[in-house]
């Protein structure tokens, strides 16, 4: 089958854009398991979340009054989770950790269903970003083309925190070895909970500029919970390089999947995620330490 | 400067001191022998805050010690471990830095320059990882960090551990430096050798217990001591 230029090119940015997503959600997940060793199954709950007070905004005050404040109200949800639970959670395994937050999945699904209710909820993207633009000889939609830069800011903005300030030193040490960094004279709880709220905040934007282009629905949390997962565990636990790795091979191998191999979409990630485990189970770009 | 008063640790269920009490004094150095598993790492990791004490009770200058090990840092102990546990992520720079900038302070003692004067090998890795380095540079990393710190207490868990011998010496060679500048040490060591010319006074912990105690000079002079608990 033959396709022209314009087709891989629309595919590409359908790869990164589904990519962008996945590295939103993913960023702050990974580090928080690599800094704490804190597997938090609920992360994908924030995202709906943020999908949620993304709509609710939005329905007030326009589509930028839920971009800007839905992460926002989803870091306020991360300081509740983590005060109430995830502190005392700490210390008691990865099982416990596993179990609890599994179980925080479905209450945060039923909350949400109490407070919006079943039915798909709907945010319209905002005037700026409507229509196509024309993008290396494609056209391809605006909004789309703003949740890639988006995510590639956040990139730069996370990059340049971790490699280059003393706070992104401290994480990366933390990441690399707790004790150690303690003995420095680290408050690492401190700064595990600045990491949690961050990774809250932005798994928060996720959820609302994804909310235009998806049905804003209770599961949706559940739903992206397994790509995030996998996305982890390919890029390798706690480092921004494998979540940006991680992110960029999902996209692409289910967006190309898709078009290219429909038969086999569902279970080409599957496989390449067996591969990864067989070959290097600590994931391609894992945190060193 | 720092007394441990019959303190109780261990490992999780695994009780590993018995009512170990012991005295280390400013200005000088104290060695802490024992054979493999008589509680020497386990001794320096719960004054640090990295294992939970149990009963007993450590003081360090007469207030007693934090229960966090950022606490006991910043209250001036710094421990370089048997594993140095150099950030592997971090530059030699950034593991210094680490350091540096938070116990930086007007009129400290220890700044870059003069931990680079003290090393001039990190000097020439400032730009490596920290896996890229050789064990004696590990270790040279881990107590130049530790003296970013600028701390009152020094605490070292087996520097020579793993080491080719002139890097021993080498290293015997800066902490007597250290020494002579005043610096106040713990170094738990296997190497009697090396743990004695350095030591002002030696406590050797056999069984989780402190069971001789006496200056450097009485060890190597008490040859019943030392075939009785160091097996030399």
């Amino acid at each position: 089958m033959a396709h022209d230029l314009g087709f891989w090119t629309l595919q590409a940015l359908n790869a990164l854009q589904l990519s962008m997503l996945l590295f939103l959600l993913s960023i702050g997940l990974t580090v928080i398991f690599g800094l704490m060793h804190f597997v938090n199954l609920a992360h994908g709950s924030l995202y709906a979340l943020g999908a949620y007070f993304a709509a609710s905004l939005a329905a007030v005050g326009g589509y930028w009054m839920g971009f800007f404040l839905a992460p926002v109200a989803v870091a306020g949800v991360g300081i509740l989770l983590y005060s109430g639970l995830i502190k005392r959670m700490r210390k008691s395994g990865p099982m416990a950790q596993v179990l609890v937050t599994f179980g925080l999945i479905f209450v945060m699904l039923d909350l949400t269903r109490i407070f919006w209710g079943d039915l798909a909820l709907a945010i319209e993207v905002p005037a700026l970003l409507e229509g196509r633009l024309a993008f290396l000889g494609v056209e391809y939609p605006t909004y789309r083309l703003f949740i890639i830069a988006l995510g590639l800011m956040i990139l730069a903005a996370l990059a340049f925190v971790l490699g280059r300030t003393q706070i992104g030193a401290m994480i990366r040490a933390g990441v690399d070895n707790d004790a150690m960094a303690a003995c420095l004279g680290i408050n690492v709880e401190r700064l595990f909970f600045v990491v949690f709220c961050v990774g809250c905040a932005l798994a928060g934007l996720a959820g609302a500029v994804a909310a235009p282009l998806l049905s804003v629905t209770p599961d949706m949390g559940l739903q992206i919970l397994i790509p995030t997962l996998i996305v982890i565990v390919i890029g390798g636990l706690g480092s921004l390089k494998g979540a940006v790795a991680g992110s960029l091979i999902y996209g692409v191998v289910q967006t190309f999947g898709a078009v290219l191999a429909p038969q086999l979409a569902s279970v080409l990630i599957y496989a390449l995620l067996a591969v990864v485990l067989v070959i290097k189970p600590v994931g391609l770009f894992p945190a060193k330490g | 400067m720092l007394e441990l008063n019959a303190i109780e640790s261990g490992y999780g269920e695994t009780q590993v001191l018995y009512g170990l009490s012991l005295e280390a004094q400013a200005g000088r150095v104290l060695a802490i022998l024992g054979r493999n598993g008589a509680g020497k790492s386990t001794t320096l990791k719960t004054i640090m805050g990295l294992l939970p004490l149990k009963s007993g009770e450590i003081l360090f200058e007469g207030k007693r010690i934090a229960a966090q090990p950022f606490d006991i840092a910043k209250s001036g102990i710094a421990y370089v471990p048997e594993t140095r546990d150099v950030f592997p992520s971090l530059t030699v720079r950034e593991n210094l830095e680490i350091a540096a900038k938070r116990f930086s302070r007007d009129g400290a003692d220890w700044t870059m320059e003069r931990v680079l004067d003290l090393f001039p090998r990190l000097g020439e890795r400032m730009d490596n990882g920290g896996t890229q380095l050789s064990g004696g540079e590990q270790q040279m990393l881990a107590i130049a960090r530790g003296l970013l710190m600028n701390p009152k207490l020094l605490i070292l868990d087996e520097p020579t551990e793993g080491l080719a011998p002139i890097i021993v010496k080498l290293i015997h060679d800066k902490l007597q430096d250290l020494k002579e500048a005043g610096l106040s040490m713990i170094i738990v060591e296997q190497n009697f050798g090396f743990a004695t010319s350095l030591a002002d006074d030696v406590v050797v912990v056999g069984k989780g217990q402190v069971v001789w105690t006496g200056s450097a000079d009485d060890i190597k002079a008490d040859e019943d001591a030392q075939h009785t608990w160091l097996g030399v």
